[in-house]
């Protein structure tokens, strides 16, 4: 892919979740920062659907944007075809397990396979 | 006969009282391990340079002190080094300015070392080469019949203080990048690319930004903005940078 292609995603990526970080903190804020991060409370809220949609999203959009920040990082590290196709396919395949990952729990608490 | 300023005898003979430390890093990679610094003390005036200086100490204590220079008048871009800390032309710091009494000469970061100041300079000339910077068109105005391309002021206006680079250096060694990236194309060509870009009489806008468009190209930049402090000639890479940047995501064409 062309690198400008790449970094209007990261640019992209990063707009789009200022956006969305906002809304998500401002639903935290809403319900009480403290309670947040109880049990009963984040199966809540994987359960109501429109928030764990926008919390996949952000999980899609900041695997993409972090690990391509990481590969750009890499890059300017050290050089070298084997180490750079390395860097480029390691950071894709992190990206794709980190997003099935948090989607795999968002799926288990709303099947009760969790 | 025009008029002469009268100086008398004494203030026109009697040696400046002003001297600075100068050190002097000394480096010859084929047979030393570490750079270690020779320093001399070198009388100097108002307008002294710190080549003046090196060659002062070439002249009289030391002639193997290697450094490259040519005009003396911060054209040729042969004298970039670090002066006290910072990449600057040799020829165009008077000592005066540092405002110090040592004077630390090295040389350029990023740039291979030949021996004490003298760096190699390929990797610039390539990546310079690398983006053309020359007028791509398929016409030409040196065929007898043919007229010069004209240009309005604000088409000139759009490149022309990019045209001032000398090809001295020292931005690229003033660069972050340029430090762990050996394949970044760095800010001295890629103010060239956008001169030529920006050059109304050209026709290779696409070329260049394809060229400029890979993984150790153009998007390494992070805007630290060092190359444009320390450009002799007011060229400011970083801004061109930002203006090739403009054509790469849609605000400019
Ligand atoms: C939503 C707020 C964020 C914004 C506006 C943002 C913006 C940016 C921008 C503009 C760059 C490019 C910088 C450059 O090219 O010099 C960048 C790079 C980067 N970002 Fe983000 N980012 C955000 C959040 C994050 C998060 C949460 C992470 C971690 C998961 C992250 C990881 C990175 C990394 C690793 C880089 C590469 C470093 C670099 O290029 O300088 N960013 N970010
Ligand atoms: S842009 Fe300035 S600092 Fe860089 S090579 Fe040209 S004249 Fe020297
Ligand atoms: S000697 Fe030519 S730029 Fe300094």
């Amino acid at each position: 892919m062309r690198e400008s292609i790449i970094m209007k995603i990261h640019y992209g990526t990063a707009l789009a979740a200022i956006a969305l970080v906002a809304v998500h903190i401002l639903i935290r804020l809403t319900q009480g920062f403290s309670e947040s991060l109880q049990y009963e409370s984040v199966i809540a809220n994987y359960k109501f659907l429109p928030y764990a949609g926008m919390l996949e999203i952000i999980l899609i959009l900041l695997s993409i944007h972090g690990f391509n920040g990481l590969r750009v990082i890499l890059l300017e590290l050290k050089q070298g075809r084997a180490y750079e196709k390395a860097v480029s396919y390691g950071c894709v395949a992190a990206m794709i397990a980190l997003i099935t990952y948090g989607t795999r729990t968002i799926i288990m608490v709303n099947t009760g396979t969790g | 006969m025009a008029q002469i300023p009268i100086i008398t005898e004494a203030a026109a003979t009697t040696p400046s009282p002003k001297a600075i430390t100068l050190r002097i890093a000394r480096y010859n990679p084929q047979h030393d391990s570490a750079k270690k610094f020779m320093e001399f003390i070198i009388p100097y005036e108002k307008w002294t340079t710190v080549l003046e200086a090196i060659l002062e100490v070439k002249k009289y204590f030391d002639h193997s002190v290697a450094v490259r220079y040519s005009c003396r008048q911060a054209t040729c871009g042969s004298c970039g080094m670090i002066i006290n800390g910072k990449p600057r032309l040799a020829c165009f710091t008077k000592i005066s300015e540092l405002n110090s009494n040592v004077v630390t000469v090295e040389p350029m970061n990023n740039f291979p070392v030949i021996r004490d100041l003298a760096v190699k300079f390929e990797r610039l000339f390539d990546t310079h080469h690398k983006v053309k910077p020359y007028l791509i068109r398929d016409d030409t105005e040196i065929t007898t019949d043919s007229k010069e391309f004209l240009q309005s002021p604000e088409e000139l206006e759009k490149y022309i203080q990019f045209s001032n680079c000398i090809k001295c250096g020292l931005c690229n060694s003033a660069c972050p990048t340029m430090a762990t990236d050996s394949s970044f194309v760095g800010p001295q060509a890629l103010a060239q690319a956008y001169r030529y870009v920006a050059d109304s009489r050209d026709k290779g806008k696409d070329t260049r930004l394809k060229i400029i468009d890979e993984s150790h190209g153009i998007w390494r930049c992070h805007f630290a903005g060092s190359c444009s402090q320390v450009c002799p000639k007011g060229v400011d890479p970083a801004m061109g940078i930002q203006l090739l940047r403009g054509y790469m995501l849609g605000f400019r064409s």
